[in-house]
């Protein structure tokens, strides 16, 4: 595992990044309130390693990756990317800065068009930048095809044509098409078959490897985080609760929120089971109208009254964590 | 709802606005000049400069659009270039046989091919079913004037059963029985075209609801098809039908132009005709906007209708 | 969606493949999107006449100097002449030989039907495909334009704007193509707001494909069909409307031949009732075309739309 290094130059760095979407309602459309989908959200990631985003549906990891590759404009904040601001930069040099940011989709189905046939799809992106004559880019999409897993006989398909896994594969090839340095796997496995799941985590995994690849590993659950990621983020309500190494979180857990994560994950030694449990209650509440101080208050089991009322800071130095009352060693 | 309502509304007011920008602009693509028209042709250089300014003729086209709407506004719509009378005169005078002949053409139209469609739905690929489609499908495909002079030829000329046109016999009473057998040939030109479109409208969406579960749900429940068909499925897929007729409006217009042409029906589509032949650019403005003005209001009428008949749809 | 295991012909055959130890459908013969259609289409049997009976019209079209008997302008001395083997459908009222007018007036019909369509298709997808893509005021903008131009009838706005710019074969087609792209624009804003949401969009994006190319080669193929349903109608109105507007003296004028303006004679009551042959057999032929197309767009869209249902 590339460990992060203090003296290393992070390739992407999140600060403060907001987006809210506005609520309009009358007839006017007046904008009544905002859904802070992602709020005041900060991390750095260090070339080589795989920073997992973790949370439930509706907590803003989608919305954090899509504003990192610039699916999204932000309300407030920054996306630096090897130092620049991809809200500030010009068109066309956005343009030059997709080849090295790439995202994966989850939904291996809407994420390939159609009407186009693979080996076009995967030549595509090269010939649109220029970067290669006709005859360089098939030659490419072989050499990928191979790289993935598909027979390159595969080429004059359409999508329809593949399964869910193959489907993914291609979307995996066609992100590596350009050779980017960061890719974003928005839930790539989560669509699949869970007999699938493992072989596009091993295929994501050695491609990291032999192409010294950077990832951000969105999931909504730790099990697949655990797989691949050295950190791990976990979002609640637009805000990270907790950032730390793999093993600092699964070890030991900070935050109650964390912790509750951690037990809805299946313990595959019998002889551990016994741990108290913590279980959730309730619901998510709603991002447009998230509760006043700790965002989660409203389903914490340790939760105070001055959690009610203020918000907790994110602090710590490398393990990270945003709560008034974090747990202890041993505690849990 | 109200607050759609409103919206819809609000929406509709700068519709209107650029109808009346884009009539007015169609308008003044027209050569030549009005005043060559109206004043004697030895009239002097310095009396058409005259009746061009009293006309404001002479100032830049927006003032003319702002004078022009603000005579609008005040219910004036100028006088024909070619008669002189007021227009709005002229205008009244034609409205009636208009609404008349597509009112009832409307009615008569739905009345048959409401009925039709739900059988043909009912009995999907029977032989009644691919008579009436083929029917629809004569109904939409044939031009009005076309089935217009058929008809003339077979009931009027050959059968001598109905007049060949126009709206009362010359000189005769002018009596209801008298208008009656005058309107039977273009109500029958005009229901086609409409009863056509219907029928197929009626027919898909009939079936549409006919698949649902809810249906279903009523047929093992051990309801009569009677009551399915008229209560649960007809008024469920005749709400989609309401915005049919929004559509049916403007079709309806530029059919009724035609076969009161070809029936010399005394209509607002004839005087459009007459209009033409005659240059009368202010007459054909005034038929333009209100025809526009028609397919506008018809629209919202059955967007708020669609809107106040379907619970389920929400507008935000 | 995903794979469609078709049941009729092609029996899927399973087979692992080694790579991802997954099983695949693998089709004997690959079927695309468009042999999918296709094959539907064919089914649909009023389509496939409608299909042959348009193509017997388009090459009567393309073939008409050489088959017509006579130069459809040309007056001879015997005119309102009934049939006879000299003129098989008699002459008009000028003298001019009516089989030969008929066969002209193919040419006027697909010209104004393709041309028109071809012209407000064109326009109607650029439109939409803004409007729905960048949203906002753009979008405002051309829905309120569509509006206003939708609240005008068509055919009477067509008809006034032709006797303004004068009537020819050029102008209307003109008319007509400037005048229907509203239709479309909302058909295609419409796709286009569904289409845009999609990853593969979005993946475009990511990939730093340039906004055209997104547009126009990964959203429109994806946005055709319906597109495709309502030109194929709208050929069959186009033509309706040269017809009437011919008819009414406002489209294209004698001596060139225009089917519409064949009937116009029979507005006068000795020529309606004494002469059928002069007016019967353009009718006909109006009907013909306009029915014909009309099939090919129910069969287009019945095989389209089954399609999408599944």
């Amino acid at each position: 595992m590339n460990m992060p290094l203090d003296q290393e130059k992070p390739l992407l760095q999140v600060k403060h990044l907001k987006k809210y979407y506005p609520i309009k309602k009358g007839v006017i459309s007046r904008t009544v309130g905002y859904v802070k989908a992602v709020d005041d959200v900060s991390f750095d990631i260090y070339p080589g390693e795989t920073m997992g985003i973790v949370g439930e549906s509706g907590c803003g990891k989608s919305t954090t990756g899509r504003s990192l590759v610039r699916l999204e404009d932000p309300t407030a904040g920054q996306v630096l990317f090897q130092g620049k601001d991809l809200a500030t930069v010009s068109q066309k040099e956005m343009r030059k800065l997709r080849t090295d940011l790439q995202i994966i989709f989850q939904d291996p189905y809407s994420s390939l068009n159609p009407r186009k046939r693979i080996g076009d799809l995967l030549a595509e992106p090269l010939l649109a930048h220029k970067l290669a004559t006709k005859a360089e880019a098939e030659k490419k999409v072989n050499e990928i095809m191979e790289i993935v897993g598909l027979p390159k006989q595969y080429k004059n398909r359409y999508p329809h044509q593949f399964s869910g896994g193959q489907r993914q594969r291609i979307g995996i090839a066609r992100a590596l098409m350009l050779r980017p340095k960061l890719i974003i796997c928005d839930e790539p496995v989560s669509a699949l078959d869970v007999s699938i799941q493992a072989q596009v985590l091993n295929l994501l995994k050695d491609l990291q490897k032999s192409l010294n690849l950077t990832y951000v590993f969105i999931a909504h659950g730790l099990g697949a985080v655990k797989y691949i990621s050295d950190r791990i983020t976990v979002m609640y309500l637009g805000k990270v609760m907790e950032l730390a190494t793999t093993r600092e979180i699964f070890e030991h857990p900070k935050h109650p929120y964390t912790e509750i994560l951690l037990n809805a994950y299946p313990i595959p030694n019998p002889h551990e089971r016994n741990r108290t449990q913590m279980v959730i209650e309730g619901d998510v509440p709603s991002p447009a109208n998230p509760p006043k101080g700790c965002v989660f208050h409203t389903r914490c089991p340790f939760a105070k009254d001055i959690c009610r009322e203020k918000a907790p800071g994110l602090t710590g130095k490398d393990h990270l964590v945003a709560c008034h009352f974090p747990i202890d060693e041993g505690k849990a | 709802m109200l607050q759609y309502i409103i919206r819809r509304i609000l929406i509709a007011i700068p519709v209107l606005f650029g109808v009346t920008v884009l009539n007015f602009f169609i308008i003044n693509l027209a050569p030549g000049n009005p005043v060559d028209m109206m004043v004697n042709p030895s009239a002097t250089p310095e009396q058409l400069a005259a009746t061009k300014h009293a006309l404001g003729l002479d100032q830049p086209v927006w003032a003319q659009y702002w004078n022009w709407l603000v005579q609008l506004l005040h219910g004036n719509l100028g006088f024909s270039y070619s008669t002189r009378e007021p227009v709005t005169q002229i205008l009244m005078a034609h409205v009636g046989p208009t609404v008349l002949l597509m009112g009832i053409s409307l009615i008569v139209g739905y009345l048959i091919a409401i009925p039709l469609g739900i059988i043909c739905a009912r009995k999907q690929n029977s032989w009644i079913d691919y008579l009436v489609t083929g029917f629809s499908f004569f109904g939409i495909s044939i031009p009005h004037f076309f089935l217009g002079l058929g008809v003339i030829y077979v009931f009027a000329s050959k059968l001598l059963w109905f007049p060949t046109g126009s709206m009362n016999t010359l000189g005769g009473d002018g009596s209801f029985i008298d208008t009656f057998n005058h309107l039977v040939l273009p109500v029958l030109v005009l229901a086609t075209g409409i009863g056509g479109n219907m029928v197929r409208y009626v027919r898909s969406s009939m079936l549409d609801v006919l698949g649902k579960d809810y249906l279903r749900t009523a047929k093992a429940k051990g309801l009569s098809q009677f009551l399915i068909t008229n209560k649960h499925a007809l008024r469920n897929s005749l709400i989609p039908i309401i915005t049919v007729i929004g559509i049916d409006i403007p079709l309806l217009i530029g059919g009724a132009i035609v076969t009161e042409q070809v029936f010399q029906w005394p209509g607002l589509g004839l005087l459009t005709i007459q209009s033409i032949t005659s240059r009368d650019y202010s007459t054909l403005m005034a038929i333009n906007l209100l025809a526009a003005c028609t397919v506008l209001f018809a629209n919202l009428l059955t967007d708020i209708l669609y809107a106040v008949a379907d619970p389920r749809i929400r507008y935000d | 969606m995903g794979m469609k295991l078709n049941p009729n012909k092609n029996v899927p055959e399973m087979t692992g493949t080694e790579t991802s130890g997954q099983m695949v459908v693998q089709f004997e013969k690959e079927e695309t999107y468009l042999h999918m259609v296709m094959r539907r289409f064919l089914k649909h049997r009023l389509a496939c006449v409608g299909v042959a009976v348009f193509l017997l019209i388009l090459l009567i079209a393309l073939l008409a100097p050489v088959i017509a008997p006579q130069d459809p302008a040309k007056i001879f001395n015997e005119f309102e002449a009934p049939p006879s083997a000299a003129h098989w459908l008699g002459t008009d009222p000028v003298g001019r030989d009516v089989m030969s007018r008929l066969i002209f007036g193919a040419q006027v019909s697909i010209a104004v039907g393709i041309g028109a369509v071809a012209i407000y298709v064109a326009i109607g997808i650029v439109l939409g495909l803004v409007a729905g893509y960048f949203g906002g005021w753009v979008d405002m903008l051309i829905m309120r334009l569509t509006d206003v131009f939708m609240s005008f009838p068509y055919f009477m706005v067509i008809l006034v704007l032709v006797s303004i710019i004068g009537p020819s074969l050029f102008n209307i087609t003109l008319v007509i193509g400037l005048l229907g792209w509203p239709a479309i624009a909302r058909l295609v804003r419409g796709s286009v707001l569904s289409i845009k949401e999609m990853d593969y969009v979005k993946a475009g994006v990511a990939l730093g494909y340039s906004t055209p190319k997104i547009l126009f080669q990964h959203i429109l193929p994806n946005a055709l069909a319906p597109i495709l349903v309502n030109a194929t109608f709208g050929v069959a109105s186009a033509i309706i409307m040269e017809a009437s507007l011919s008819f009414l003296g406002m489209g294209v004028r004698p001596p060139a031949a225009s089917w519409g303006n064949m009937l116009t004679q029979a507005e006068s009551i000795t020529v309606l009732s004494s002469q059928p042959w002069l007016w019967i057999p353009p009718g006909l032929m109006i009907l013909l075309a306009v029915l014909s197309v009309n099939f090919i767009g129910d069969g287009l869209r019945d095989a389209i739309e089954s399609q999408n249902a599944k």
